[in-house]
């Protein structure tokens, strides 16, 4: 296999990383609703964490992604 | 990878271009007058509008001024609720800081490519810019820290309660997980923002390709791609948004450890 194929089967396998994250995402997001349907007194003041949480698991999708560009745009 | 001729080219919108003063240089670094820059200027002086016709300090106020003083409010409110009465001097770079990502990364969707060679230009999809703001994030952390705590700020890296012969493990992970934050900070920012722009480009190409081909492929791969375009452009202002109201949280955070350590 040439090395540029190999670059771009990995770029795509990078994409898993991007669908994990989605996940992760949607899982942040829907632990949070479904703790706000429960208490939603308590639903405004955990904003911020819903965001922190968010932007930690989405930070690993970007990186995957990033792993994406190099390998078609740099390798 | 060059695109082929006719193609639609996902990267060329990153493509920085020297506007004016091709061959001014300074110790051999060139400072050309770029549309990045440009784009930069037509954001501080739209967000200057903003602000100046919002702060007549009306006692009852207008639209405008309840629009600026909603913002305000809100990094007010981050602040507070993130690091306390300390937080209060912050404001003003925290609320520039957000002001500037939230408008640039408005600015970079705007329909003007439909003016004939004007071209919308998101600065924030560069690792240089958002770079430069996390390091001014990050400087300012360190500098609060030191001043304000001096040697001590180093316990910030070993948690109340570390079992001692823990410490040397924990202090070197925490150091790291501190030493990377501008890095997470930036590329946050910088990929979120380029990864939303390749997608609307390569679903343009999608739409114009799929168009130009025949009626069946019109139907079938044109108009739903440029349905899911119209969703992605209104999924790209709620991330524009999301974008740059992490990126002042996670600030607030990062001020807050230095302001109070653990």
């Amino acid at each position: 296999m040439d090395a540029q194929a190999a670059a771009l089967i990995g770029a795509g396998l990078a994409a898993i990383g991007a669908g994990m994250a989605a996940i992760g995402v949607g899982n942040v997001f829907g632990s949070f609703l479904e703790s706000a349907l429960r208490n939603p007194g308590a639903a405004d003041g955990q904003q911020g964490r819903l965001f922190i949480g968010f932007a930690a698991a989405e930070l690993l999708g970007l990186l995957a992604f990033v792993v994406a560009m190099i390998l078609i745009f740099v390798v | 990878m060059a695109a082929d001729a006719g193609k639609v080219d996902p990267m060329k919108q990153f493509q920085i271009e020297p506007l004016v003063g091709q061959n001014w240089d300074i110790a051999g670094f060139n400072i050309a007058f770029t549309n990045s820059a440009l784009w930069m200027a037509i954001t501080v002086v739209l967000l200057t509008v903003f602000m100046i016709g919002g702060m007549k300090r009306q006692v009852v106020p207008g639209r405008w001024q309840m629009a600026v003083e909603t913002f305000t409010g809100f990094i007010d409110d981050m602040l507070e609720a993130n690091i306390g009465k300390a937080g209060r001097k912050y404001v003003p770079y925290v609320f520039s800081l957000f002001m500037f990502i939230l408008f640039a990364n408005l600015l970079g969707l705007l329909p003007v490519g439909i003016i004939p060679g004007v071209h919308a230009f998101t600065f924030t999809s560069h690792f240089t810019v958002t770079g430069v703001l996390a390091v001014l994030s990050f400087s300012i952390v360190l500098i609060v820290g030191f001043w304000k705590h001096g040697i001590k700020f180093f316990t910030l890296f070993v948690p109340h309660g570390t079992p001692v012969p823990m410490i040397p493990a924990i202090f070197l992970i925490e150091l790291f997980s501190f030493m990377i934050r501008p890095f997470s900070l930036a590329l946050r920012l910088f990929v979120a923002m380029m990864a939303g722009h390749v997608l609307l480009k390569v679903l343009s190409s999608f739409v114009i390709d799929g168009a130009n081909y025949s009626i069946g492929t019109t139907l079938i791969v044109a108009l739903p791609s440029f349905a899911l375009m119209v969703a992605i452009s209104a999924l790209e202002i709620l991330v524009a948004g999301i974008q740059a109201y992490v990126f002042a949280l996670l600030t607030s955070l990062y001020i807050n450890d230095a302001e109070h350590l653990h």
